[in-house]
């Protein structure tokens, strides 16, 4: 790695990356999915959504990334550079790993010269060397991610929107790319907003976590997370992070009752 | 980082797509042919009463006077059939060339406007199931020359698979795809070129691959109805071997026009996996 890494504290606390000021989303069958709701994540935070199922997390993501419209209140993101990381790989079946991990920045009309040259930065970001010219029916899950990650990642995004982007992975799978997910937000330093069911996950990688209650989705508790970066897998197994987990456990089970 | 231990589940997938000579891959069609002969030897000689039998001469005599025979008269022998079935296949590969420009576009459009899509979709099936016998005569009266004629025929014949096909294909693209795509403020053209029309292809050869069958029958359909002057499709011929009861020419040409058939589809499947097959598996269950 070339660069310093930047960690969350040394960050800039200027603008915020993407805020959000109370809004709220009704649907048109009158489900409120998202009520009231208000935070703002600054680059160098990672902030992450835990929650029941359907209490409007998603929702969350696609209103900051506009694919969905709020119905009301306002909230701003960066523009500029926005990276969303799906719930499925979402890889195009056709291409190569090269060719994937390229497609944004083709969409951004991005000349080849230099397109070829943060594709495989990107690759090699995620620990894709020497698979590039793989299909992606021939990789595993993880490392469908991976390049999903690293399709994302080749713009360098200043704002990173997680939308439960490991849900569908084993648990060995999953640790190891929080670690390498961790590796490149301490590298790239951008704002990430992650959504998971998964409190350790939550914990492990978040500078802050908020829980959702659902119908309508609200923000109950926000707990700001201690540790410093770099966090390694022993983390995992500290009191105090077994603490935080039982209390985060504790907010989201008070709020299913 | 802990990429190394991390490998690929599926690479062997890739050997197993590779060409290879394996016996159960020709052993069942030469059993099912060897079964067609053996059937088409007890109709000839004894299951059709004596004097019906110079309807269906037996395999044989469809060699030594079909297929043996280069040239004699006018009309009979291989010579003539190969020269009228070479008609019909280029009959059936402009045909099937026009098929494709219009069913794509059409497919293409009404993928893009429902309302399209909803005017034009059962007119479409219509067609599909109109009987060309009975449009004949319009046919007939509205346009001139006998190759406009048969071409209309094989795009009337051809065009339903490659509309419908296309159509479900880029229709199929995953919504998150589509949304990728919406995130980037992407333009209706590069949707349709970077995303659709991919994901469509392996349903387009799908339907690629029946419309040129299709196409094949359509050709011969057009001989029957549309013929003038001396050249003449294999269709025509087959009519006339019909009609002076010249049992082996007319079962030889009806072989010739089956593999025309065969040949076509064939080409199209070599094409498809060509294209999409280092990245698209068929699934069979097994």
């Amino acid at each position: 790695m070339e660069t310093q890494p930047v960690t969350p504290d040394q960050s800039t606390k200027s603008t915020p990356a993407l805020s959000f000021n109370s809004v709220s989303k009704t649907f048109p069958d009158g489900t409120r999915a998202l009520d009231d709701i208000s935070f703002s994540i600054e680059p160098g935070e990672f902030v992450t959504v835990v929650g029941p199922s359907g209490c409007g997390k998603s929702t969350l993501l696609r209103i900051a990334s506009h694919l969905e419209e709020c119905s009301s209140g306002h909230y701003t993101i960066d523009e500029s550079s926005i990276g969303y990381v799906f719930q499925d790989a979402t890889l195009m079946p056709w291409r190569t790993v090269q060719r994937n991990v390229e497609l944004i920045a083709e969409l951004h009309k991005i000349d080849k010269e230099t397109r070829s040259r943060l594709v495989q930065d990107a690759i090699s970001l995620v620990g894709l060397s020497g698979f590039e010219e793989k299909y992606p029916r021939q990789l595993s899950g993880g490392m469908k991610m991976r390049a999903s990650l690293a399709r994302s990642l080749v713009l360098k995004p200043k704002v990173f929107l997680f939308d439960e982007p490991f849900g569908a992975l084993d648990e060995i799978t999953r640790e190891r790319l929080n670690d390498e997910l961790l590796r490149l937000f301490q590298h790239e330093g951008f704002a990430g907003l992650f959504i998971t069911h998964s409190i350790s996950e939550a914990v492990y990688m978040s500078t802050r976590v908020m829980v959702m209650s659902a119908r309508p989705g609200r923000i109950t508790h926000t707990f700001e997370i201690p540790f410093a970066f770099p966090r390694t897998h022993d983390l995992r197994y500290e009191p105090e992070f077994a603490r935080i987990c039982g209390e985060i456990s504790h907010a989201l089970r008070g709020e299913q009752q | 980082m802990s990429t190394s231990t991390e490998t690929p589940i599926s690479s062997e997938l890739n050997q197993e797509s590779v060409d290879r000579f394996r016996f159960s891959d020709y052993f069942g069609p030469a059993v099912v042919f060897g079964f067609f002969i053996a059937v088409w030897y007890l109709l000839a000689n004894v299951i059709l009463p004596q004097q019906k039998r110079f309807l269906l001469p037996s395999p044989h005599s469809v060699l030594t006077e079909g297929f043996f025979v280069w040239h004699s008269g006018t009309r009979r022998g291989l010579y003539p059939i190969l020269m009228s079935l070479w008609d019909s296949a280029k009959i059936a590969l402009i045909g099937l060339l026009l098929t494709i420009i219009i069913g794509m576009s059409l497919a293409i459009f009404m993928s893009s406007r429902r309302w399209f899509e909803r005017a034009t979709w059962p007119y479409l099936v219509a067609i599909q199931s109109a009987p060309i016998l009975a449009l004949t005569p319009l046919i007939r009266a509205l346009i001139d020359g006998s190759t406009k004629q048969r071409l209309l025929v094989v795009v009337l014949i051809a065009i339903f698979p490659i509309v419908s096909n296309t159509l479900f294909g880029l229709l199929s693209a995953d919504k998150s795809q589509h949304e990728l795509f919406t995130l980037h403020n992407t333009s209706r053209w590069t949707r349709l070129t970077k995303l659709q029309i991919p994901s469509a292809l392996p349903n387009i050869f799908v339907g690629l691959r029946i419309s040129a069958g299709l196409a094949v029958i359509g050709a011969v359909v057009g001989d029957f109805y549309f013929r003038e002057g001396g050249v003449v499709g294999i269709g025509a011929q087959i009519d006339v071997y019909r009609a002076r009861l010249w049992g082996p020419e007319l079962i030889t040409a009806i072989i010739l026009a089956s593999l025309l058939g065969l040949v076509v589809f064939l080409i199209f499947g070599w094409i498809a996996k060509k294209v999409i097959g280092k990245w698209h598996i068929t699934t069979r269950g097994n």
